[in-house]
């Protein structure tokens, strides 16, 4: 294919995918909306301040915070055409993925374990769908990376593999923006009782 | 977004540090219990939403694309549905809750009927 | 094992035993014959797995035509049970006349307009922007390949299990668990999911294919209107749908994992799903109709032989309209208890909205004053939706004030009004479009009296099909009642609905004699010149069918209206100095496979069989990891084909 062809493909695939991730945008803002209106239906459940550790939910936004930054810098060494580097910061990436993930579930576990499950009252079922629908996509990215790590590592950085690295990381800042929101709106409004 | 621009590092770290400043302050207003209410919820809003552009411009370089920049229109768009879907059903909720959920008002109810002279 | 399926899930009742064995026995005989005449090879290779969206769009029509039918049928035994339901339980009975109205309206909007709509612009968008392709090829088959595995899944109801009894838009707490045990909302939810996953992901690449691909010097405000409405409707697809996704999967998750987002106790509250359903359902209104109110632009400007008044504020319209049918979306539950504010607020939103719709109908009508026009079919049909729709618009605007909302809600007054919005503008539009269009996709013209005929048994039949229904809902007949008190002198009123739901299925008759006719005529019908009807825009600059590459060399465009333009000048027509190489998108069978997994997917899900759920999402995943290494997607079609190919369609309009 030829290098304009490739170019033009990559332009046209980005905004699709740029288009695809305002569409999960709207679906992320439904689940927010249900959240906010199920905040306070605790039934005879436990409420926000009741279950969440602030410095928890401090320590999963810095580790995801940081698999973004390391994810950025994956990209420009992708630019200087550095592989070495290139894959090893996206393991950093992974792994830093991979820690958020495990932190999450523990959360959900032990949430479960202490009898505080989805089925116990509408303010939990909301906070499970949208926190897991998070991890979801979270998971859904480690699993892309999982795939896209070997490319690299066979190939190099060959145009496809640039246009794969570059959605990826459209994807996984996104993921990060929609934790802004997540930490705010759930953890930290969720123990400031309204 | 668009790959003729060179992000240099520099922006990936203005945008880490700024985040995480964010975040602490976000934090640290809710430990510290210095604001409670609505004002909290303000501030939190506005942190947010800092932070959002923060990580736009630094880490997904929304805005830096060529003309025309449909990348940011759609966002735009995005934005106003979303506000449009997330703050009109708080607003037509609350309003049903209030209507349509009376024992749970029955203060705001009595707060309304003193206020107004009203006696059943 | 096998979750809750068992043998007790086939039907046991006559008339479901009947609509199941036609089903079963139509798909056989269909797959018999293809065996007979050794089509299956042909039919893999020229259409199932086919990329190019002319292809696709005749599928989408087909499967929609299909659909048509299945959901006329439903039409049909509704009218009949509430002719027969005066003072008694009428022929269906309370139970199964909740599952038909059910799936008539489930498949009458997803599969039947969104398909016919989706049809129309994958045959048409490409050619109107002189663009080889969508912007996702493989998606888009993708999409409609999920778009029938939904269908698949709705129909599926019919044999194995039983279909929702919730209405089309299953209200919890009904539709929830405790009050629909059973397996019929569940088949809804997947079969919309998986469709509704179809459409969200066309929407993307129709958005991408308007803004990246259009024909070089094609500014936005240059672009064909239906080009616009296409955008508008994308728009809000890209927008709305998923807010569609998030509801049903957490009405799915309140059925199947025991959360309560809207359930009765616990915390959940149903008038939340109420509240979204709604906000997606708005907008899916626009989203069919502006792809109608753009074909009706096209066609008015041709068979006017006028340029389109007042294309700008046209443009505007469409752009306000798509923006404001997110903000009507409390409408359609002002009894629900808001308060004056919030229904006050909701129903001038919807007052608004009618004012763009209203700029839409001067310029169509003004674009035929003084106009040379020519009453062709799809002519009939605009004429037909300017009447229909303007009755619906104004009971639209009716229905907008809160207290009058109070009186008519939840009666068949509102029926009357959508199916005057749906059919008389949607359908209808579709219709013209078919019609207009129907030369390009397949070379010849359709026989123009059985067209004719089957459009004056459609309005005529519509008329009498809804007009009562408006009259029965002013005297407090409430929608989706299956019996009512005979002393209410109502049945004959449903009489005479009956009558023209009977003659709207004539119409449908006369279709498809039409159909056939015309192709049994082809030769007479044919399309030599690639331009019927005397055109405008660039689809008909190239030979009717449209090579696969749609054209030999694109086009640069420096006005609106181009092919007239060059029309006028005289340019058209002329081979180009040369040609080069085309590269076009490979086949592949994956859609298929893929919309075949999710089929899987949704029928185990639904019968909880979770295994079987289990192995389908990682053959989904590893679907899409073959397609992802799939590097080389494109093959050339050499100058010289290009050119063998060019010379032949010029001869043959010679």
């Amino acid at each position: 294919m030829s290098v304009i062809r490739q170019s033009e493909h990559t332009e046209k695939a980005t905004f699709g995918f740029w288009l695809y991730l305002m569409t999960d945008c709207v679906l992320f803002a439904s689940l927010f909306a249900v959240f906010a209106v199920m905040r306070n239906s605790v039934w005879d459940g436990p409420a926000g301040v009741d279950i969440f550790s602030l410095p928890y939910v401090w320590l999963l936004t810095m580790v995801l915070l940081l698999s973004s930054f390391t994810c950025g810098l994956a990209l420009i060494a992708a630019r200087s055409n550095n592989v070495r580097k290139t894959l090893w910061l996206l393991g950093l990436t992974g792994a830093l993925g991979l820690v958020f993930l495990g932190l999450e579930a523990y959360e959900f576990a032990k949430l479960i374990h202490e009898g505080y499950g989805w089925q116990r009252s509408g303010f939990l079922s909301a906070f499970f769908t949208l926190v897991g629908m998070h991890g979801l996509h979270i998971s859904a990215g480690l699993i892309w990376l999982t795939y896209l790590m070997p490319k690299i590592r066979r190939k190099g950085l060959i145009s496809i593999n640039r246009k794969r690295l570059l959605m990826f990381s459209m994807f996984w800042h996104f993921l990060d923006v929609i934790w802004i929101f997540i930490f705010t709106i759930v953890y930290l409004m969720g123990v400031s009782p309204l | 977004m668009s790959k003729q621009h060179t992000h240099s590092t520099s922006s990936y770290v203005v945008g880490l540090i700024l985040a995480i400043l964010l975040t602490n302050a976000a934090f640290i207003l809710v430990g510290s219990k210095m604001l409670s209410g609505w004002p909290l919820v303000f501030a939190l809003t506005g942190l947010a939403i800092c932070q959002l552009w923060v990580q736009l411009r630094y880490f997904l370089h929304l805005g830096s694309e060529s003309r025309p920049r449909w990348n940011l229109m759609a966002f735009a768009f995005a934005a106003v549905v979303i506000c449009i879907l997330v703050f009109g059903s708080l607003w037509i909720m609350k309003n049903l809750h209030y209507n349509m959920m009376p024992d749970m008002n029955k203060d705001i109810d009595r707060e309304i009927m003193e206020k107004e002279n009203i006696y059943r | 094992m096998l979750g809750r399926l068992s043998w007790d899930a086939l039907p046991s009742d006559l008339i479901t035993l009947g609509a199941a064995a036609g089903m079963v026995g139509g798909g056989l005989l269909i797959v018999a014959a293809l065996t007979y005449f050794k089509k299956w090879k042909w039919l893999w290779k020229n259409w199932i797995t086919s990329l190019d969206p002319k292809r696709i769009g005749v599928m989408y029509l087909l499967v929609a035509g299909i659909m048509l039918l299945r959901g006329g049928a439903d039409a049909l035994m509704m009218r009949l049970q509430q002719v027969t339901g005066a003072g008694a339980d009428g022929v269906l009975g309370a139970e199964m006349f909740q599952q038909v109205f059910s799936a008539h309206g489930t498949i009458m909007i997803f599969f039947v307009a969104m398909g016919l709509m989706f049809g129309l612009i994958n045959i048409i968008l490409p050619l109107q922007i002189g663009a080889r392709d969508v912007a996702f090829p493989f998606l888009n088959s993708v999409s409609f390949w999920l778009f029938v595995a939904g269908a698949v899944l709705i129909n599926a109801s019919l044999v194995i299990g039983e279909f929702s009894a919730a209405g089309w838009l299953a209200y919890p707490p009904l539709s929830g668990l405790e009050y629909s045990p059973g397996v019929g909302v569940d088949y809804w939810i997947w079969s919309l999911q998986i469709a509704g996953m179809g459409s969200l992901l066309s929407g993307i690449n129709f958005t991408a294919t308007i803004l990246k691909l259009r024909a070089k010097g094609m500014s936005l405000m240059k672009m064909p209107i239906f080009v616009h409405s296409v955008l508008g409707s994308m728009l809000l697809v890209a927008f709305a749908f998923p807010i569609l996704t998030a509801t049903l999967l957490l009405l799915s998750l309140d059925r199947t994992l025991g959360m309560h987002f809207f359930t009765s106790d616990f915390g959940g509250n149903p008038m939340m799903y109420v509240n979204l359903i709604w906000a997606w359902g708005h907008p899916e209104v626009y989203i069919l109709i502006l792809p109608a109110f753009g074909i009706f632009s096209e066609l008015v400007a041709t068979f006017s032989r006028k340029k389109l008044f007042g294309y700008t504020s046209m443009v505007w319209a469409l752009g306000a309209i798509s923006l404001l049918s997110f903000t009507v979306w409390l409408h359609h539950f002002f009894t629900m208890g808001a308060g004056a504010n919030v229904n006050a607020f909701f129903g001038i939103m919807t007052m608004i909205i009618a004012i763009p719709t209203g700029v839409k109908i001067f310029n169509w009508l003004f674009t035929m004053y003084r106009g040379r026009v020519r009453l062709t079919v799809p002519m009939l049909w605009f004429i037909a939706f300017v009447l229909t729709f303007t009755i619906g618009g104004m009971t639209g605007v009716l229905l907008s004030i809160p207290g009058v909302n109070f009186q008519t809600h939840n009666t068949l007054f509102v029926v009357a009004h959508f199916h005057n919005m749906i059919i008389g503008g949607v359908v209808f539009g579709y219709f013209a479009g078919l019609t207009y269009w129907f030369p390009k996709i397949f070379g010849f013209k359709l026989h123009e009296r059985l067209g004719k005929a089957a459009f004056w048994c459609w309005i005529i039949g519509y008329l009498l099909a809804f007009m009562p229904l408006y009259v029965l809902g002013l005297m407090g007949a409430a929608r989706r009642m299956d019996s009512y008190d005979a002393s209410l002198g109502w049945q004959w009123l449903f009489m005479v609905a009956a009558a023209g739901a009977a003659l709207i299925m004539v119409g449908v008759a006369f279709q498809i004699l039409q159909l056939i006719v015309s192709i049994r005529q082809r030769k007479k019908l044919r399309d030599t010149t690639g331009d019927p009807w005397d055109g405008r825009t660039l689809e008909w600059s190239v030979p009717s069918p449209a090579p696969v590459y749609n054209f030999a060399t694109l086009p640069v465009i420096s006005e609106r209206d181009p092919f007239w333009e060059a029309k006028q000048h005289g340019d058209t027509r002329q081979a180009p100095a040369y040609y080069q190489d085309i590269h076009m998108p490979k086949n592949t069978g994956l859609g298929i496979v893929i919309a075949s997994i999710a089929l899987v997917f949704g029928f185990a899900v639904i019968w909880h069989i979770w295994w079987l759920a289990i192995l389908a999402v990682i053959g989904i995943i590893a679907c899409i990891m073959v397609r992802a290494n799939d590097e080389e997607t494109e093959y050339v079609i050499p100058a010289a084909e290009v050119a063998r190919i060019e010379e032949q369609a010029r001869e043959g309009a010679a």
